[in-house]
């Protein structure tokens, strides 16, 4: 499979690496001479140096035949334009385009790249996954040579559990609720037949082990905000 | 109308002293605040500093209410990109780029802008003035004394 990278910076650069170590054919566009020279060293004679915008350079990398274009430079409108050009005068089936400012990624769509990998969206959404969206508060860790905790937990809107007695959930073991705070800042000892509503603050007992599930029960099903 | 210009070049601001003059309502656009000075000293418009890719800038250039957008900036890639932010983004109805790259300039053309090649008119106006009759009085050579 015939590759062409414009660009020949971090992104393009181990992107290559892939791509080669994958078997795959590569050429990179570069304009920068010195950047040319180094990857060419690393590489070997797969580095076009030249305006990746240029029909001429593009023509000379053989973009009719590429069947993934792929534009990685830090310049949002060099992707943009490259993109384009390898689309509609090389015909390039796969044209995928680097976003550096998120805001962009609807335009570029909207024009009909067919790609777009917005590295800052790429790493937003890893840390959006990585932190819960109804954080487990911590709120004591009891001292008594066991490893319980009291945490607290808010039901958040569109929750399974809301509208639920309390018998009926199936919390992690071990982990028990020992408050809940109605909205409003009403404490109320939970009975078996207590029913959950959005909003409420569960004040647990639990391990480290069984937090996360006990967030879990409470939260699944809720829209994330 | 209401017209934005991207890029205080000579071009953009020549062109926007004109539009002015005619009573039209200008907002320029330039990365470089410095770029400013080349408006005429009467200049009646608004002048906002950023890059005219930013929808942001665009937004603040006052992009939702301009009837015309004209991208002259030095930099091809930057025209277009914003030209067609201007024209599929915003939807203004009177979009100009400047574009020097001649497959480009028919390429972007082809997709529904309007392009302008400096180099081409350049040339063209070149061409024609050489080929024009010479006057009679300018064709007398200067006399070497």
């Amino acid at each position: 499979m015939y590759n062409i990278i414009v660009g020949g910076g971090k992104v393009g650069y181990f992107l290559a690496r892939g791509l080669l170590d994958q078997g795959h054919e590569v050429l990179i566009v570069e304009r920068d001479p010195a950047k040319c020279e180094m990857l060419t060293e690393e590489f070997g004679s797969v580095v076009l140096q030249g305006d990746g915008c240029e029909t001429a350079v593009l023509d000379e990398a053989g973009a009719a035949r590429a069947e993934n274009f792929i534009s990685v430079t830090g310049d949002d409108e060099v992707n943009l334009v490259a993109c384009q050009v390898a689309k509609h005068l090389f015909h390039v089936p796969r044209a995928i385009a680097r976003i550096n400012n998120p805001k962009n990624e609807p335009i570029f769509l909207k024009i009909g790249i067919d790609f777009t990998v917005s590295s800052t969206n790429v790493i937003l959404e890893h840390i959006e996954e990585e932190l819960p969206a109804y954080p487990l508060v911590h709120l004591l860790r009891l001292l008594d040579g066991t490893a319980y905790g009291i945490v607290e937990v808010k039901v958040p809107l569109g929750a399974q559990v809301v509208g639920r007695r309390l018998r009926d959930l199936r919390l992690p073991h071990p982990s028990q609720v020992l408050l809940i705070v109605k909205r409003g800042g009403m404490p109320t000892v939970p009975a078996p037949d207590t029913m959950l509503e959005a909003d409420d603050d569960l004040v647990a007992l639990t391990s480290p082990e069984t937090a996360e599930q006990l967030r879990a029960v409470l939260t699944d099903g809720a829209t994330r905000s | 109308m209401n017209a934005i210009i991207m890029g205080c070049s000579r071009t953009g601001s020549i062109l926007a002293g004109l539009l002015a003059s005619e009573g039209h309502q200008v907002t320029v656009l330039d990365m470089n605040p410095n770029a400013f000075r080349l408006l005429p000293p009467d200049f009646g418009g608004v002048v906002v500093v950023g890059n005219g890719i930013d929808e942001d800038v665009l937004r603040r250039a006052g992009i939702e209410q301009a009837d015309a957008f004209a991208a002259v900036t030095q930099n091809e890639n930057q025209n277009i990109m914003a030209a067609q932010i201007a024209r599929h983004r915003f939807n203004v109805q009177r979009v100009v780029c400047r574009i020097h790259d001649p497959s480009r300039e028919q390429l972007y053309e082809s997709l529904g802008l309007r392009t302008i090649n400096p180099a081409r008119v350049g040339a063209q106006l070149v061409h024609e003035a050489l080929l024009r009759e010479p006057a009679t009085a300018q064709a007398e050579p200067p006399r070497s004394g």
